[in-house]
């Protein structure tokens, strides 16, 4: 958290505005900054998804290719969720491995996928034990504004929703790419909702500024029967299981929001 | 026939290894088990074997990485090629990464930092053995050898899981609950001010199970503590001599320098705890 002169000097500025129920600029507590979603605008990537929020923004890429299953899961194709930070999108960002935080959010916004079950991926085995079908999904940070999670999650499911995968074939266990696309067929939509802390108020949305000088955060992933599908919880302050209860309740309320506007992006 | 086998199980439902819904497996911790750490302790909790050091207070070693006005936390978990099935590769994974990160999150809110500007405290933590809920045990254990070092501490953090499986809540999952469960619900909980300092979860669950599945966790969490002052009382016990029944004070605020009284003192508990699995791919 605060960690330096100028973020103590944030932090008390906000903390004064977070009380009287608005934010530096003018929202809500649990307002989000203006979604715009376009999909579908790379001919190269299978699927794609450019998502701004606020200042915030990043493009999502979906892509296919064949690659080998895991061993316990012979007949499933492999998903994966990878994060990049790239340093045009922050002055502090360089070139390198990716940092935690890309980790983080890579797997963040992997589990809700995975564990809402979007994909079956049953259906995208090939030659058992041999080849499978990869589905890669790439977030792309290109400017950062804070929140980044709940903006590449609207995001990957943004890309996948409209995903055109490319179709292989299968003879004699030789696998060929073909001219052919299918529809990418999605089980569920899960939506991640982060809500920050800052002293005693809950905020969604966070800004760079108010993340830097946040308390803590909870993220909460739903899907569109109010299922919890993940959580993830950072910060070094603790939350009690009053507030925890409280963060469901405001996620539940946005995720329906973000969805929708997600899903009329197709 | 698969429909009257499911009635027949429901009336004797059993957990996997036959254990109650809401017991722990087997825990036992045990510390100051590293000569050279300057706190340590090990933990056993079901088939999990985990071992963690704590070095410092300590000068930060890429300078640039510390911080003027307090210190800095730094925590690794690492799993040993031959903890899972198969062998892993002995580099830091993803999943590693993330765990590192949120053991961090979790052991923080417990600590004093500002009471070390510029300076290090590294928590290392070995899986020797994965046998799920392996980050909830490497924090029961990494809370144990941080009070072992000596560092003031406001509360021991203790950490359990529940989850969702067969429909049912359990808690503590062990290795093939978490990977055939329904859902996953990590938790770490400071006892004294009632505050969670872990959480996550993976799978599906109404919002009323997933928060049935967070307070069941911390009941897990509770009496994961008792052990865990225990195991602690149990090694400064010794070192007092037989002063042993009535256990003084100990305030948490003791400088690391003098014999560790930590909080730790308390009532004992014998408690049979254990954790969660985590998803072991990548």
């Amino acid at each position: 958290m605060s960690n330096n002169i100028v973020s103590r000097l944030k932090r008390k500025k906000i903390d004064e505005v977070i009380k009287t129920g608005k934010r530096m600029d003018g929202r809500g507590l649990t307002q989000y900054r203006d979604w715009q979603i376009r999909t579908g605008f790379l001919e190269k990537a299978e699927g794609s998804a450019e998502v701004k929020l606020g200042k915030t923004h990043v493009v999502v890429g979906v892509k296919s290719g064949i690659g080998t299953p895991f061993e316990d899961s012979p007949d499933e194709g492999v998903m994966m969720v990878n994060a990049e930070y790239t340093p045009v999108a922050h002055p502090t960002w360089e070139p390198g491995p990716p940092p935690d935080e890309a980790i983080e959010l890579a797997r963040v916004v992997d589990r809700g996928l995975r564990a809402a079950e979007v994909l079956s991926m049953e259906e995208f085995g090939l030659v058992s034990g041999e080849k499978v079908q990869m589905v890669f999904v790439d977030l792309y940070v290109l400017n950062f504004d804070g929140n980044l999670i709940d903006a590449c999650s609207a995001g990957a499911l943004a890309a996948m929703n409209t995903a055109q995968l490319r179709e292989f074939k299968v003879n004699k266990g030789e696998v060929t790419t073909t001219d052919k696309t299918k529809k990418l067929k999605l089980r569920a939509h899960p939506i991640a909702v982060t809500v920050a802390k800052i002293g005693s108020e809950f905020i969604v949305d966070a800004t760079a500024d108010e993340e830097e000088v946040m308390d803590g955060r909870i993220t909460i992933t739903l899907d569109e029967n109010n299922n919890v599908n993940a959580i993830q919880k950072s910060g070094p302050i603790g939350f009690t299981v009053d507030e925890i209860k409280k963060c469901i309740n405001i996620a539940s309320e946005k995720a329906a929001e973000i969805r929708s506007k997600v899903m009329a992006s197709a | 026939m698969s429909k009257t086998r499911k009635r027949k199980s429901n009336k004797t439902w059993e957990r996997v290894d036959g254990r109650k819904q809401d017991e722990l497996r087997p825990i036992h911790i045990e510390s100051g088990v590293l000569p050279n750490a300057d706190g340590s302790a090990y933990i056993e909790m079901g088939r999990n074997k985990i071992i963690a050091g704590v070095y410092g207070p300590r000068e930060m070693h890429p300078k640039r990485l510390s911080k003027p006005n307090e210190g800095v936390l730094r925590v690794r978990y690492h799993m040993a090629p031959f903890s899972v099935d198969p062998r892993r590769s002995p580099a830091p994974s993803r999943r590693d990464t993330e765990i590192s990160m949120v053991m961090r999150d979790a052991l923080e809110p417990a600590m004093f930092l500002e009471r070390y500007p510029r300076s290090a405290i590294d928590v290392y933590v070995e899986i020797i053995q994965a046998d799920g809920g392996t980050r909830c045990a490497s924090i029961n254990a990494a809370a144990v050898a941080l009070a072992d070092a000596g560092i003031p501490m406001k509360d021991l953090v203790a950490a359990c899981a529940a989850g969702k499986y067969d429909g049912k809540i359990i808690v503590d999952l062990g290795d093939y609950e978490d990977k055939k469960g329904e859902s996953d619900v990590p938790v770490a909980y400071m006892p004294k001010f009632d505050q969670v300092t872990l959480l996550q979860m993976e799978g599906i669950m109404t919002r009323e199970e997933t928060e049935e599945c967070i307070k069941q966790a911390v009941e897990g969490c509770k009496k994961v503590y008792e052990i865990q002052k225990e195991a602690l009382k149990k090694k400064y016990g010794m070192i007092q001599g037989e002063a042993a029944a009535p256990e003084p004070e100990a305030e948490a605020e003791a400088e690391p320098e003098e014999a560790p009284a930590e909080e730790t003192q308390k009532p004992e508990g014998h408690v049979d705890v254990d954790e969660p699995e985590e998803e072991e791919k990548q």
